[in-house]
């Protein structure tokens, strides 16, 4: 039952990121609003974040390193959520949409 | 040095301890992809949030079995428990009642097979290039437990830490400017 022993390879974790942040990439660009595309770049953090601690856990000298590094991308996507929150707050209370097609000013 | 694919490499029993980890951990797999599916691929925006919320629930879980049960609280607490809320107060602010889903529909007829090719070609060599290179460990010289984390959080990488609280103070007085910009 080499499937039960999984959770001791690291390809495993190597391919869950991957999975991970091609649904992103997926998101990001099918999605049409500006909501889907933020939770879809979540998800490419969380890929990032996921290949660290994988690392981390099997290959690097020093296990503190890597989930020190996760704990800080958990902070800067909590941040970037919160401005990404607010931008859109603002170019809803513009625009009245958040839809991508309509937000074209800059298109010329 | 020495090259790993698996450590340990033997494979366990299905009714033993070990192999009820092994089917846990697969279930946690399960709950990731499920997540991340309904996140990508719903109609309306809430439930896009749901499978964020369910996809990272499921992530913490994979944290866990990467032997860091630190990160797999801080991704419940800061993930779920933050994250997901937020968007989820962000779709109730920002947009309208009738408005809630994530224009799957009326897009380009295009733009769901190449966004799915993109997205596969992605995987495809992320996928590749893990399982082809031949990963080398180094001897392990630390500990995994959380004082040895927040030793080094405290003295290796103290400058980091506060540059992290900084960013997050101007990500707080940011987005509270931002939306205020323009209230009347």
């Amino acid at each position: 039952m080499q499937l039960l022993n999984l959770y001791n390879c690291l390809p495993t974790y190597l391919v869950i990121g991957a999975l991970l942040f091609s649904f992103g990439i997926y998101g990001m660009v099918a999605r049409r609003t500006v909501i889907g595309m933020l939770i879809s770049s979540e998800f490419i953090l969380a890929a990032a974040s996921t290949n660290f601690m994988a690392f981390n856990r099997f290959l690097a000298p020093d296990p503190v390193v890597g989930q020190i590094f996760t704990l800080f991308i958990m902070a800067i996507a909590a941040a970037e959520a919160a401005i990404a929150i607010s931008i859109m707050i603002a170019v809803y209370r513009n625009y009245k949409t958040i839809e991508t097609d309509d937000l074209v000013d800059l298109q010329g | 040095m020495q090259t790993i694919v698996c450590q340990p490499a033997a494979a366990p029993m299905l009714f033993s301890a070990e192999g009820m980890v092994g089917v846990i951990f697969l279930l946690t797999v399960a709950l990731v992809f499920t997540g991340a599916i309904i996140a990508v691929n719903a109609q309306r925006l809430v439930r896009a949030v749901s499978g964020l919320a369910i996809c990272f629930t499921g992530l913490a879980g994979v944290y866990y079995f990467l032997l860091s049960p630190f990160l797999a609280m801080m991704q419940l607490l800061i993930y779920v428990g933050a994250v997901s809320i937020l968007i989820a107060f962000g779709i109730m602010m920002a947009t309208p009642e009738n408005e809630r889903v994530t224009g799957m529909k009326n897009r380009p007829l295009l733009a769901g097979p190449l966004a799915f090719s993109t997205a596969a070609l992605m995987f495809a060599a992320l996928t590749l290039l893990g399982l082809k290179t031949q990963w080398q460990a180094f001897p392990r010289q630390g500990t995994f437990d959380i004082k040895a984390v927040g030793m080094a959080l405290l003295t290796t990488h103290s400058l980091v830490f506060e540059l992290i609280s900084i960013v997050l103070l101007l990500a707080i007085i940011g987005a509270l400017v931002l939306a205020q910009r323009g209230r009347n």
